[in-house]
């Protein structure tokens, strides 16, 4: 008899917990982010997350009135990750593209900055066919720049990195001859920066519509639609009341939220 | 037909096959870099084992402690950060980037990816060797020793061919660990099997169809090596079998062993 009443109070016990943790999953927004692609995502040496990314996650999560937790993701298992609801969105400076559309669904965007080249300064590199054919060109494997590179320069030798830090730092040292990727990541995280001093921007600005789509938006599972929804309108609140222009500025000397 | 078997397995089959197909050209390609690094590693560390192994089962101390801190070095630490080290590391320093060395060798991911694999797996066959030079019955030392047999003569005509035989189970793990390590190399941009599958993730953001491609030939292959080895261990280890397992002798063809 005892025994029963046990196992009665524990079932109980367990019920009561099981439902406070799905309460508080509720009120929590699950960020999945990236953390190597500075300006808009870095780690701090002691582990914690910095960036452009991470501050309109935490206002987006501000304006939605829900508690933020951010989940560090590589970036190549980003869009498992979300199907498998490690977390609920992704906010790590993803394009939104077709090729994503099919498998997660994005909010507007919420910033759109041209792909460049960067190269040793003087090294005479042409961006045409011919002349990036065999050039060892680095790049971050899954992203958007992989597709473009693919497409536009099918005779070019892509090395492919899990993430952007180590791109640059293979250019670095002369292990590719150019690196592809988004201008802002190449302009704050490598050539503003003392490793970068002797390289530079080459052959302007990159678009191919099919490959880099939009911008850069928020992904959501398929059948989130509510969230994105919500997550369209806190975008929209934080251009309209200046939170994003605040943290903007703290970035970059322009508007990059583009056109 | 063979449009209508296309339509079938793009409406019914639960992963994109189709996709994988029209890959399967690059997969091959994968399969190739994994045997090529995992083969020449296994006789570059293999040959650099047998004189380590001879030290370490030696009574000379001044050469037993550095080959000891070798193996214990290179058994203690992982290999993805024996990789990293060599490629990420070596690159950082100004002075190496001018030695001779750089241009063709440590420049190349490939290169140091065999480096790491073969001091690696040079590491731990030597521990098995020597593990199996120590085990060696006595009788038969004693034997050679008043055949007249000279210490160097001993340990080339009785020690090690026997060590070799009695190795050849457990090395067969060593090659299978290895197989397996190899995997390393696509995390410093080499397009082995697994890179491949990384790539097609990247690419169409496909988790399943690159990891399940990968994940059966690397099976494929762990199965040719393993029943390699059984077909070696019954040739070479014969002699330690029961007789009568010697004297029937298996029918034609392999229906017979024991797979």
């Amino acid at each position: 008899m005892k025994f029963r009443k046990l196992i009665t109070s524990l079932t109980a016990a367990a019920l009561m917990l099981g439902m406070a943790g799905l309460s508080a999953q509720a009120a929590d927004l699950r960020v999945g982010v990236e953390g190597a692609y500075p300006p808009f995502s870095w780690k701090e040496s002691d582990g914690t997350l910095k960036g452009f990314d991470i501050e309109i996650a935490e206002a987006v999560c501000a304006e939605l009135k829900r508690k933020c937790v951010l989940v560090e993701q590589d970036w190549d298992g980003m869009i498992p990750a979300l199907l498998a609801r490690k977390f609920d969105t992704i906010i790590a400076s993803m394009s939104i593209t077709e090729e994503r559309k099919k498998r997660v669904d994005f909010s507007d965007k919420y910033y759109n900055t041209p792909a460049k080249f960067v190269a040793k300064k003087g090294s005479g590199l042409k961006i045409t066919t011919a002349g990036l054919k065999g050039k060892r060109i680095g790049l971050q494997r899954g992203t958007t720049h992989q597709c473009f590179m693919e497409k536009m320069f099918p005779e070019a030798e892509l090395v492919l990195y899990g993430t952007q830090d180590e791109v640059f730092q293979d250019l670095t040292i002369g292990r590719i001859d150019a690196q592809f990727s988004d201008s802002i990541a190449a302009d704050d995280g490598f050539l503003k920066t003392d490793a970068g001093k002797d390289f530079e921007f080459t052959g302007g600005d990159q678009h191919d519509e099919a490959c880099h789509g939009p911008g850069a938006g928020m992904a959501v599972r398929k059948a989130d639609t509510k969230l994105r929804d919500e997550l369209n309108a806190a975008i929209k609140a934080l251009r309209d009341n200046g939170t994003y222009q605040k943290i903007n500025a703290k970035y970059f000397d322009f508007d990059i939220f583009g056109g | 037909m063979a449009e209508s078997i296309v339509k079938f397995l793009e409406t019914w089959s639960p992963i994109d096959i189709v996709l994988i197909a029209q890959n399967f050209d690059r997969f091959l390609w994968g399969a190739l870099t994994t045997l090529e690094l995992t083969i020449i590693s296994l006789l570059v560390g293999g040959i650099l084992s047998i004189p380590l192994a001879i030290i370490r089962a030696g009574n000379n101390k001044i050469l037993n402690a550095p080959v000891w801190l070798f193996t214990y070095v290179f058994r203690g630490t992982p290999l993805l950060v024996q990789t990293y080290l060599i490629y990420y590391g070596l690159g950082q320093f100004e002075w190496i980037r001018e030695t001779f060395l750089w241009g063709p060798v440590l420049s190349q991911a490939w290169y140091c990816a065999l480096i790491a694999f073969s001091l690696n797996t040079a590491a731990y066959t030597a521990e098995l060797l020597r593990g199996s030079i120590v085990n060696t019955s006595r009788g038969e030392i004693e034997a050679a020793k008043a055949c007249g047999f000279s210490r160097a003569m001993r340990m080339r005509r009785i020690v090690l061919p026997s060590a070799f035989r009695r190795a050849l189970p457990a090395y067969s793990n060593e090659v299978i660990f290895m197989l397996h390590g190899s995997v390393v190399a696509s995390t410093i941009t080499i397009q082995d099997l697994l890179g491949v599958g990384r790539w097609l993730n990247g690419r169409y953001y496909l988790a399943y169809e690159g990891f399940i491609t990968a994940a059966v030939l690397y099976f494929i292959i762990v199965l040719l090596v393993s029943r390699g080895f059984r077909l070696w261990e019954k040739h070479w280890l014969a002699h330690l079998y029961p007789q009568d397992a010697v004297k029937t002798k298996p029918k034609k063809g392999l229906a017979s062993f024991r797979i």
